[in-house]
């Protein structure tokens, strides 16, 4: 590694740990085959076929790899899912949807190291026994189509795709398929349905797992595009000497793609769990501008439940014990962040200073959610609508204090009550924005607001109906 | 209403080349996953999908149009009406709203001579400028959220479009837009 240079001002950070990350913005790198093979790539590939397939699948389990597109769900148990029995055709789908606010790390490796991903797409295909993958991107991602179609043609003519690969008698097609941009498409099921040509309307689980019952009603692997490329990594390094990057259950690396109020927005990979959340604001990105006092984050893209910046919590330790930690003491794992009441997520930390008006983030979320709700139930269609009617109302100072108490409501109305995981999506960054901060909330609101506006006094008659 | 920018719908041999390219990409009895593909070819050639398109789509996948349509009128990033020459999607989403987005919009309207307040949140109908060249929407989070605010001019992606950079960038399209 230590022969690696970077392009001026790209740098990585003492304290990252470059792994997936290790090409992006590299000195002499480009995105092409030579420029991969030159470097190694594709050896990782040549080794997975000397091993058998489900041994792969245990050097994930080994590597204790959870999944980097939101849910954090252990890569290899999912992998294992796929019913023993089986006769359908096997599919693995490469979630490049990105679309999680919040979160810009999948745009990187797609862009300049296409080759990472199509290696860890091929041995995983391989381990779960796919002969065919598509790779779901979003549209608003033209020129890395273009990137990625290119190099799975170019993986083809080296054999590294198509009939008997290399040799190992294994066959395997990597087609692109783009949407057209929906959030919604990012959920796993909404993906399938979309891919199969229909509105992405997620399916009901269960009995809708794609593990057992995916794309074409057959067994679908559908992993983030990172988790993907750590299989590479996995497969080099070998699953135990992985796991020994990170924290216990919270192995390996990930990148954190951090947004808003700091001195020093980006991505930085880190190992899991290594670094706190205050060495990552304060020290890795340059802490507050300047004048300025950080106020909250969103630490896990736009649905994760937001943090103030002076909070503490109680936790239980795994011994059982219990420890007090103040929000810039907690590390960037999974279950600590879960611990603390929100979530590790996508990676995706917001964060917001204290010139933000709270109802202004809480307004500006409720706008993202409302306009990607699928529409397929009640009470996420009709619920973000409302949310967002109310934080309109709160943000332009027409709410009377009765309405944040409604929009809390109508939020908890939403949450556990869905199709898909969209539902706790829209309605958790509201639950916990008004509970941190209904104080701020309430002090836009005013009793003279009652029944000012015209808007406010229809929306009423619906709500008390 | 629909400018001229765009040729009318018409399958020439290398689109119909193109589109059974992309169909062999799902199984046999599976074309209708090929809805997607084919749409963009059309988007991409023609700048929007009008019924002849949406009633070929579905005659090649064996399809009725409705359920070519119903897809179509479903995601934002497909369109039934010519937008501009010059698409503009702005990121309107948190990290990018944090630093300035809505008003990159404004100025971008400004400069352009757009009025938005006809449009809906979806889009519709699209706010074309008054010479036909330009067009805005809003777009939700474009996954470049550490270098806002950003925006795409048809397939092309900027970063850091500060208001003060809105004629800038529309210099770079069309350096008779200047005012
Ligand atoms: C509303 C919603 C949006 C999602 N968006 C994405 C996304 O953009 N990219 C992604 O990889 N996963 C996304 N997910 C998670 C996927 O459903 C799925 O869990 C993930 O792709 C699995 O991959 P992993 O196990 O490798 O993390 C989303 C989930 C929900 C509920
Ligand atoms: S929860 Fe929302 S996004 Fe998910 S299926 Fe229901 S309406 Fe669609
Ligand atoms: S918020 Fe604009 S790119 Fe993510």
């Amino acid at each position: 590694m230590s022969n690696i240079t970077y392009l001026p001002g790209k740098e990585p950070d003492q304290r990252e740990h470059r792994l997936i990350f290790k090409n992006i913005d590299r000195e002499g790198w480009d995105n092409s085959i030579d420029c991969y093979i030159k470097d190694g790539g594709y050896e990782q590939l040549k080794k997975a076929f000397k091993m058998e397939p489900q041994a792969i699948t245990n050097e994930v389990k080994t590597s204790g790899l959870r999944g980097r597109g939101g849910a954090g769900f252990p890569t290899g148990v999912k992998w294992g899912f796929i019913p023993p029995n089986n006769t359908k055709p096997v599919y693995l789908i490469c979630n490049c949807d990105e679309s999680e606010p919040g979160t810009f790390k999948d745009r990187y490796i797609v862009h300049q190291d296409p080759h990472q991903l199509i290696e860890g797409m091929i041995i995983s295909c391989f381990a779960v026994g796919a002969n065919t993958a598509y790779i779901y991107i979003r549209e608003e991602f033209p020129e890395a189509s273009g990137i990625l179609e290119k190099a799975i043609e170019d993986a083809r003519a080296k054999n590294f795709l198509g009939e008997d690969i290399l040799g190992s008698g294994f066959n395997l097609e990597i087609y692109l398929h783009r949407g057209a941009g929906a959030y919604i498409c990012g959920e796993e099921t909404g993906l399938i349905e979309s891919l199969e040509g229909k509105r992405p309307y997620p399916r009901i689980k269960p009995p809708y797992f794609p593990a057992a019952l995916g794309l074409y009603m057959s067994p679908t692997i559908v992993n983030n595009v990172e988790s993907l490329c750590h299989v590479k990594h996995i497969i080099g390094m070998g699953g135990e000497e992985y796991a020994k990057l990170g924290t216990p259950r919270n192995t390996g690396t990930r990148i954190l793609c951090v947004s808003g109020d700091v001195k020093k927005p980006g991505y930085y990979e880190v190992e899991v769990g290594k670094i706190t959340m205050g060495e990552l604001l304060n020290d890795i990105c340059g802490g507050p501008k300047d004048g300025r006092n950080f106020k909250a984050v969103i630490p896990g893209g736009s649905s994760a439940k937001i943090m103030r910046c002076e909070e503490t919590y109680e936790i239980k330790n795994p011994d059982g014990s219990q420890r007090n930690l103040s929000f810039y003491d907690i590390p960037m794992d999974f279950d600590t962040i879960a611990a603390c009441g929100s979530m590790a997520g996508s990676g995706g930390v917001i964060v917001m200073d204290d010139s933000r008006k709270i109802s202004w983030v809480l307004n500006n979320i409720n706008h993202f959610y409302a306009h990607e709700s699928c529409g397929q139930c009640t009470p996420c269609r009709e619920g973000s609508m409302w949310m967002r009617k109310i934080s309109d109302r709160i943000a332009n100072g027409e709410a009377t204090p009765e309405d944040v108490q409604t929009l809390e409501d109508v939020a908890y109305q939403i949450d556990g009550r869905t199709v898909c995981a969209f539902g706790e999506a829209a309605s958790w960054p509201v639950e916990a924005i008004i509970s941190k901060f209904r104080d701020e909330l309430e002090a836009e609101t005013s009793e003279d607001n009652e029944y000012l506006s015209d808007e406010a006094k229809r929306q009423l008659s619906f709500i008390n109906q | 209403m629909d400018n001229n920018t765009f040729p009318p719908f018409l399958v020439t041999p290398e689109i119909d080349d193109e589109a059974n390219k992309r169909i062999k990409q799902y199984p046999e009895e599976k074309k209708r996953s090929a809805v997607l593909p084919l749409l963009h070819i059309i988007q991409h050639n023609f700048g929007f999908i009008n019924t002849e398109a949406t009633e070929w789509v579905a005659s090649k996948l064996e399809l009725e149009p409705m359920q070519v349509h119903e897809v179509v009128s479903f995601y934002p990033g497909l369109r039934e009406h010519a937008p501009g020459k010059y698409h503009m999607r702005v990121c309107r989403t948190l990290s990018c709203a944090m630093t300035g987005s809505a008003e990159l919009m404004e100025r971008l309207c400004e400069l352009t001579g757009i009025d938005r307040s006809k449009s809906d949140s979806h889009h519709n109908p699209i706010a074309v400028s008054p010479c036909g060249q330009w067009s805005v929407e809003f777009a939700e989070c474009l996954a470049s959220c550490g270098t806002g605010p950003v925006c795409m001019v048809n397939d092309d992606f900027h970063e850091a479009v500060t208001p003060d950079n809105a004629q800038g960038l529309l210099d770079k399209y069309d350096s008779a837009s200047k005012s």
